[in-house]
């Protein structure tokens, strides 16, 4: 046991080791969201860095000056009530600096929730990428074929993931294209995203949902646009049809694996939008589904 | 036999059978070691029936220093489990329900009665009252919460623990994908000690308001007492929206509602709004009386007065304020869309600048003083680097846009532990060493003490800094296991580490506690630290009266006025002194909320008619009851004084 252990730890240190050289995958964007983003942590870990030097040095001076060990033992300290003139400075420093960081902050919130302006002339991909316990569905309906627990997109287009979820609150991410974006049982969530490169990305769920959390990952497969649309073909010469049947069972709580179908589930059982949607308190087939579920 | 199988594990493992084992042995020796001793009479008298401050002050000390230690071994295990790819030291069940109430007990049953007992002890001592305003509400603030306390740690041996996080988001603390009781076990130990915390609220805010020295006027009451009355007010605004949260979830749990449910109209955000429109005020009921703490601690070992009082009271009301506009931060990636983010972001990182303006006052309370390096003021001077590593990470995780990425990350994990860690536990440690010889009249060991306070902090820094990596390198929070692909071995052994390193300073700790029970000097005398507030007035251990005569006030401090600057403290006579019975009644009502609760839990419908008639039964008792309270005569008072006083006088 203690072996085993060790061993895991050597191991573990020597694959870090490996690969701790590559940039962190947030600060490694592969799209303009992320891009944004990573911009966004990289400005304000260095206006935090100043903050906390300006602190330490106030700190380090204050304790070496002033330590009862350094002074004559009859140094009485004075009493100081405080001082206007220090206090706007108190003030006014960090209020300029979250103004400074509110702007940004409001302009990349506008930025990560609208298309990516490099790729505003292109049009969207649509994809709904839903969640059941523990896994991801992701229904092309123009393409009109399903996915589960991986996705393949085209490069340099920009991509609108319309989520929503089959249970408890999921949460939709893809680091290096931009952060994520909850999937929620009554309404549809919309999830700006692009690639600027073909290439393999991590996706996965990072919002707890329960025992299969960990495992409840999916690959990512960014492709030209030439690659995509010979993937699509392929999918519709060669995979199965997507029936009620089939999907009911596949939102069974276990994990699946990775599957590929003709057509996709939006056609029996709408996505929470408009007149489906939980806000409108009406009857929806996701509703009905919710008690089929409850019966197993 | 059929009736009994609910209170079945649903997820056992030999640990749990353990546990069960340890702690049948645990209470079998407690009520032997009671009989033996010929202890039951003390226990009752002294201690179950007591309405006074300073006991039960000194019983959530005690609550919280075990409940540090249930979460703490939680938190252990945790990061055994994490430190390596692939583990299997752990299976995800069990590794959410550590999870889940390691959170729960850290923040509700270990850091609120740590400030509780701080606020019970000390702010009636402070402001020169011998009581707080309702001593037996205060009694029942204590057992409900003992009491809840008490509800959730035997969830893991009856029945199941809850697993669907401390934030029990729903749906999933639904029925239908929590089938277990520990969703319900959490609902209701969040509820009554919830009712306890709100009762306190109003306790304090009256005692504060009414029952203040003469010559107290609102603005010259010392920093502690300030920060206690603006967490009371944020607590009477917050909890209420926990209680009706709990209700509802408790009703869509056992009576099949919808309010948060996936069907027939229910709204599964609803619960996270609520949550934290309670959640994150509660941050701040927890972080200001620290801050009170830490102001009374920097002043005292300064040697000076507190720099910038009025903007420190004004910061306070601010932060107390924007506190309950903040709370969609905590869940920026819903949708809302990017004006609501934007406007939460802004309101965010405003809190940055009254939280600043507090940090640079401790600062220049520095500045001119004579500096004394005792252990209450380590603490005090690790936690302002650490905490304001803790504190800009946040102004960063305000920035919305950026949130998208650390939302549900380490990173996230370890902003809020290098708040909260610093910020919170910290106080309690440095308060702990402060006030343990008013409390019991000797001092903690000062270099056991050093040691444990170096040793917390670099092992909080060694335990928490490499999240903030990790999370942005990808790794979510709340998985119990990851593959050695993605590189997060290292950052997770390194925290590992960290956690060891916590472990061994709380060891240290409790080493301190009977090492200083043993061997610490019992002639310090009232006033060890040169210290400037009223509370040290009184003699150590402090009369059950607190006073012998009511002080008249001046300044904001007291005590340092009538050492240095001639002001006399007890201008008056002795006087006989008014005070509260003793009453069995709260411990009572506590036991009977705790069977009400675990009732509930399991959906026990006679014994919760039963136990809920009793709890009216109490109630009517408290209303119809005549307790004029009792007097203690003027020779009293002066034999008591002069055996507590001794040569001082």
């Amino acid at each position: 046991m203690k072996k085993s252990w060790l061993r895991l730890i050597g191991l573990s240190t020597i694959v870090t080791m490996l690969t701790g050289c590559d940039p962190l995958l947030v600060l490694d964007p592969k799209g303009p969201q992320a891009q944004v983003q990573a911009k966004d942590i990289m400005l304000s870990i260095g206006i935090m860095s100043f903050i906390v030097l300006i602190v330490f040095v106030l700190l380090a001076y204050m304790l070496v000056k002033f330590r009862a060990s350094k002074q004559s033992p009859d140094y009485k300290p004075p009493h100081i009530k405080g001082s206007t003139k220090v206090e706007i400075i108190c003030v006014g420093i960090p209020v300029l600096i979250v103004a400074y960081l509110s702007f940004i902050s409001v302009e990349s919130n506008y930025k990560v929730e609208s298309t990516p302006e490099k790729y505003k002339q292109e049009e969207p991909l649509i994809i709904y990428a839903s969640t059941s316990n523990w896994k991801w569905h992701f229904s092309y309906p123009e393409e009109d074929i399903e996915t589960v627990n991986y996705l393949y997109i085209p490069a340099e287009r920009p991509i609108e993931f319309k989520l929503y979820s089959y249970g408890p609150i999921t949460s939709f991410w893809i680091p290096q294209l931009g952060g994520q974006k909850y999937a929620m049982a009554d309404m549809v969530n919309t999830l700006h995203l692009a690639a600027d490169l073909p290439g393999e990305y991590m996706g996965r769920n990072a919002n707890f949902n329960g025992k299969g959390f960990a495992e409840n990952t999916f690959n990512v497969t960014a492709v030209t646009q030439d690659e995509f649309d010979d993937w699509v073909k392929e999918v519709k010469a060669t995979a199965e049809p997507l029936t009620e049947e089939k999907f009911n069972t596949l939102l069974e709580p276990g994990h699946v694996g990775q599957s590929t179908y003709t057509g996709t589930h939006l056609t029996f059982l709408p996505a929470p939008e408009g007149e489906n949607g939980g806000h409108q308190h009406g009857t929806s087939h996701i509703k009905d589904h919710a008690s089929q579920q409850k019966d197993h | 036999m059929e009736y009994f199988e609910r209170f079945a594990i649903p997820h056992p493992s030999q640990a749990i059978y353990a546990s069960m084992v340890a702690i049948g042995l645990t209470v079998i020796a407690i009520i032997v070691g009671l009989t033996y001793f010929k202890k039951w009479g003390y226990l009752w008298r002294e201690w179950l029936t007591t309405v006074d401050h300073k006991r039960i002050g000194i019983m959530y000390l005690i609550s919280a220093l075990l409940m540090l230690f249930r979460g703490g071994a939680d938190a252990i295990m945790m990061r055994a489990q994490m430190a390596v790819p692939d583990n299997t030291l752990l299976d995800a069940q069990h590794y959410n329900e550590i999870f889940t109430t390691h959170g729960t007990v850290m923040i509700i049953f270990m850091a609120m009665p740590f400030i509780m007992a701080f606020m019970n002890y000390i702010v009636p001592l402070q402001i020169g009252a011998r009581d707080v305003a309702f001593p037996r509400l205060n009694a029942l603030s204590f057992w409900l919460f003992f009491m809840g306390a008490m509800l959730l740690n035997i969830s893991f041996v009856i029945g199941g623990s809850p697993d669907a996080g401390w934030t029990n988001y729903f749906p999933l603390a639904n029925n239908e994908f929590s089938q277990s009781v520990g969703t319900n076990y959490y609902l209701f130990a969040l509820q009554i000690s919830g009712l306890g915390t709100l009762i306190t609220g109003i306790n304090m805010i009256v005692t504060i308001l009414k029952m203040r020295a003469p010559g107290m006027t609102l603005m010259k009451m010392p920093m502690f007492t300030w920060s206690s009355l603006v967490a009371n007010v944020i607590i009477v605004f917050a909890f209420p929206v926990l209680t009706v949260a709990l209700t509802m979830g408790t009703f869509d749990r056992l009576f099949a509602t919808n309010f948060f449910t996936t069907s027939d109209g229910g709204m599964d955000m609803l619960w996270a709004n609520f949550f934290w429109v309670w959640g994150h005020p509660e941050v701040y009921i927890l972080i200001l009386p620290a801050f009170g703490i830490y102001s009374e601690i920097i002043s005292t070992f300064s040697g000076r007065n507190l720099y910038g009082y009025k903007s420190m009271v004004g910061s306070m009301v601010i932060i107390s304020f924007l506190s309950f506009l903040v709370w969609t931060h905590h869940f920026f990636t819903m949708g809302q869309g990017a004006l609501t983010n934007s406007i939460f972001s802004i309101t965010t990182m405003a809190i940055a600048v009254p939280t600043g303006v507090k940090i640079f006052n401790w600062l220049f309370t520095l500045w001119k003083g004579k500096i004394v390096f005792t252990t209450p003021m380590l603490y005090s001077m690790l936690f302002i680097p650490t905490f304001t590593i803790g504190g800009v990470t946040g102004v960063m995780l305000g920035m919305s846009a950026a949130d998208y990425q650390y939302h549900n990350t380490m990173f996230l994990v370890a902003h809020f532990h290098m708040v909260i860690i610093p910020g919170v536990v910290f106080a309690m440690l440095a308060g702990l060493h402060y006030y343990w010889p008013k409390m019991f009249g000797f001092m903690l060991n000062e270099k056991i003490g050093k040691w444990t306070a170096w040793i917390i902090a670099i092992s909080t820094l060694l335990a928490f800094m490499p999240m903030f990596v990790s999370g942005l390198d990808g790794q979510a929070r709340r998985m119990y296991t990851y593959s050695a692909s993605t590189g997060f071995g290292l950052w997770n052994m390194i925290s590992f580490i960290g956690a060891i390193g916590l472990t061994i300073g709380f060891i240290l700790l409790v080493y301190n506690v009977i090492y200083s029970i043993r061997y610490s000097p019992r002639n310090v005398g009232s006033d060890p630290w040169d210290a400037r507030t009223l509370e040290w007035a009184t003699p150590s251990p402090v009369p059950y009266y607190n006073f012998a005569k009511v002080p008249h006030v001046i300044s904001t401090e007291a005590l340092w006025d009538a050492k240095y600057h001639q002001h006399e403290l007890f201008p008056e006579p002795y006087e006989k002194i008014h005070m509260p019975n003793n009453s069995g009644v709260p411990f009572l009502l506590g036991c009977i909320f705790f069977a009400w609760g675990f009732s509930f839990v399991f959906g026990m419908w006679i014994p919760t008619i039963l136990t809920t008639i009793g709890i009216f039964i109490c109630m009517a008792h408290r209303s119809l009851e005549k307790d004029p309270g009792h007097y203690v005569p003027v020779e009293k008072v002066k034999t008591t004084e002069s055996k507590l006083r001794g040569s001082q006088l």
